[in-house]
């Protein structure tokens, strides 16, 4: 099914809510190690084709294979077993929880300590929770977040926020990392300085990367590929140059504005 | 400055905690000894509960401690909590009874070795009907666990009426009777140390003179197990992901946590503590009957839960302890306090009354509860972040689209 360059084939994509086709029978693949950017006007249904890869909907019909494993019907904590971290676009942390523990709920499925164990709290278990703990501060001070580890995590500032996110994305140790409009809200600088984060991630840990964004600066600078969708539809694919000049995407999205 | 207040305060409560758990434990372990000391006491000396009151009351707050799990870590409203008190005292029922006189089985039990039945010693029947109810908690679960909030409320009081009806119709499944119907099943076996009889360790709590002693005792090692277990899971990988359910099912889920695994174990966790407290309390009692097994006691163990705060340990020992006391003991001397006064009321009468204002008072004054849990307070004060997530194994419909996601 899958070429072994594709880590996301995703095949006739369907999803109807009601009489709405949310997605209309969308063909797409995430080339292994890319970054992948997905645009298109609001209610095209970007955040859709998301939650249909991560498994929070299932497609009406088509089919989704992750590095070789049909995934279209597994619910969302198998495929983020196989390998699929993801962040939301409004920030849903766990607010009441430290940042040292919301990435440690994402490690979650990387865990094996029991319901015993944990009473007993065997050797075994203490010392996973000791490293689960070191690593969850390794990944906050990856992501940028060098302090506050133990402070309530909806008392963080917002892009500290959007960083916890990322970090308790990577948590999962995914190999496809999926982020929904991480920027809005963010600040010029704030945008720079993630843009280049999300390419560091992708060098330093050889993951891919889809990403939703409506900030073409970042689309344009980071991604490899573009695909733009409108109404459900895709109406094109390719590189941040075809796509700037692509006459169908200027009309439904980007403007005028954007060729000059 | 919110950091610093928390961090503070984060301290502050665990240097509380560090002396005054040793101080409690040894305190509450000896009040057989000091009972008839503070009983003596002017003016609160009529408020102290007998140790027997105290054993009963420690049995209610185990089932608190238990549904804490349930409702507290994992927020799944469970209104039929009953079921698993049940199901623990009929299994000691089963067990440490003549009901079952085809047979003539016993080990290590208490009473003479030639009564009908089977008799298993009741340290093992403590560990049976808890196992015994953790896996009625997964059968009940599996199915009910799929709904959320309201929905899973009202399917849990539905199963909380039927194992109650169960038993009461249980006397006749094909021409075996399983529950002895109306009747109940007495007398149950007592807790006794056969083996150590001999240097005067009672062999039989039921019929050893210091029978509210003895049952006392071994009632708050039961709680502080319970209190342990409870503490060290919600520290655990497993409380985590109970927490992160609580605050954010889909959040939760996408982070590679098991919804349904997760809140299964949950309620089957809870479930355990019930049936070993079921089981205690029907041994205490000498008996199972279906009468004690109705809706009311489910709504009062939410109460303790809500009362103390929920999700917080100490929260809810201190619910549980307050209220068990007023419905043991507590009402019924102010009543005659009142009555001496001259004034004619009987609180004990009034009692469901009385524990709805009380919840109603904390709801207006405290809403997190007597002693609340430090993110329970903050979600009841800030509201939490959750939409409602289509069940993984069902086909979602519109309304399960969230409209900002687009």
């Amino acid at each position: 099914m899958s070429e072994p360059n594709n880590l996301v084939v995703a095949t006739q994509v369907r999803k109807e809510f009601g009489g709405l086709v949310a997605t209309d029978d969308i063909d797409f693949t995430i080339p292994r190690g890319a970054i992948v950017s997905l645009i298109g006007p609001n209610g095209a249904g970007k955040t859709t084709f998301f939650n249909q890869l991560t498994g929070v909907y299932k497609p009406t019909s088509g089919s989704i294979v992750f590095d070789g494993t049909e995934v279209t019907y597994l619910p969302p904590h198998a495929i983020t077993k196989l390998g699929i971290g993801r962040t939301f676009q409004n920030i849903r942390l766990f607010s009441q929880m430290s940042a040292i523990e919301n990435v440690q709920v994402g490690m979650h499925c990387r865990l094996h300590s029991g319901i015993l164990g944990s009473i007993v709290r065997t050797r075994k278990v203490k010392r996973e929770e000791a490293e689960s703990r070191d690593r969850a501060r390794e990944l906050l001070i990856y992501c940028g977040l060098p302090r506050r580890h133990e402070e309530r995590s909806g008392s963080l500032p917002y892009g500290d926020q959007r960083r916890l996110e990322v970090a308790r994305a990577l948590g999962t140790n995914p190999k496809l990392l999926l982020l929904d409009e991480p920027t809005a809200g963010m600040n010029p600088q704030e945008t720079a300085e993630f843009t280049s984060f999300v390419s560091k991630v992708r060098d330093d840990r050889g993951l891919t990367v889809l990403l939703i964004e409506h900030d073409m600066k970042v689309v344009m600078g980071v991604s490899e590929r573009i695909t733009v969708l409108e109404y459900g539809a895709k109406i094109a694919e390719g590189t941040p140059a075809e796509i700037r000049t692509n006459e169908r995407v200027i009309e439904a999205y980007l403007g005028r504005g954007a060729t000059e | 400055m919110t950091s610093l207040s928390d961090r503070a305060r984060r301290i502050a409560g665990g240097r509380r905690e560090t002396w005054l758990v040793p101080l409690l434990v040894v305190l509450g372990l000896l009040y057989p000894w000091y009972e008839e000391t503070l009983q003596s006491l002017p003016l609160i000396g009529d408020f102290v509960p007998s140790t027997e009151s105290m054993v009963v009351m420690i049995a209610l707050t185990m089932m608190a401690v238990g549904l804490n799990v349930v409702v507290g870590y994992a927020g799944l409203l469970d209104l039929g909590y009953v079921a698993f008190y049940a199901v623990g005292a009929y299994t000691a029922g089963w067990f440490a009874s003549q009901q079952f006189d085809q047979v003539t089985f016993h080990f290590f039990s208490s009473v003479p070795n030639d009564q009908p039945g089977i008799h298993i010693s009741m340290w093992l029947v403590l560990v049976v009907a808890g196992l015994l109810t953790l896996f009625a908690g997964i059968l009940i679960g599996l199915p009910t666990l799929r709904l959320r909030g309201d929905y899973l409320a009202i399917v849990t009081l539905g199963f909380g009426e039927i194992v109650p009806q169960v038993v009461r119709n249980g006397d006749n499944f094909g021409g075996f009777d399983l529950t002895h119907g109306a009747f109940g099943i007495a007398p149950i076996d007592a807790v006794g140390i056969p083996a150590l009889g001999v240097i005067g360790l009672p062999e039989n709590f039921q019929t050893s003179p210091n029978r509210a002693l003895w049952y006392y005792v071994v009632a708050f090692l039961l709680l502080l197990f319970t209190v342990f277990c409870s503490v060290r899971l919600r520290d655990s990988r497993l409380g985590r992901a109970w927490i992160a359910i609580r605050e954010d099912e889909t959040a939760a889920a996408a982070m590679g946590v098991p919804l349904m695994r997760t809140k299964t174990w949950s309620y089957a966790i809870g479930a355990f503590f019930g049936g070993v407290a079921g089981a205690y309390y029907a041994s205490f009692r000498g008996g199972a009957f279906p009468a004690d097994f109705y809706f009311q006691i489910s709504v009062f163990l939410l109460c303790m839960v809500i009362l103390g705060g929920i999700g917080s340990i100490w929260g809810v020992l201190a619910g549980g302890m307050i209220l068990s006391y007023l419905d043991r003991e507590g009402l019924a001397t102010i009543g005659s306090k009142l009555q001496d006064a001259g004034i004619d009321f009987e609180p004990t009468k009034y009692n469901a009354g009385i524990y709805g204002v009380l919840i109603v008072a904390m709801m207006l004054f405290r809403p997190a509860g007597l002693i609340p849990e430090r993110r329970h307070k903050i979600e009841l004060e800030e509201g939490v972040h959750d939409t409602p997530f289509y069940d993984v194994t069902t086909e979602g419909t519109l309304t399960d689209r969230d409209p900002s996601d687009d």
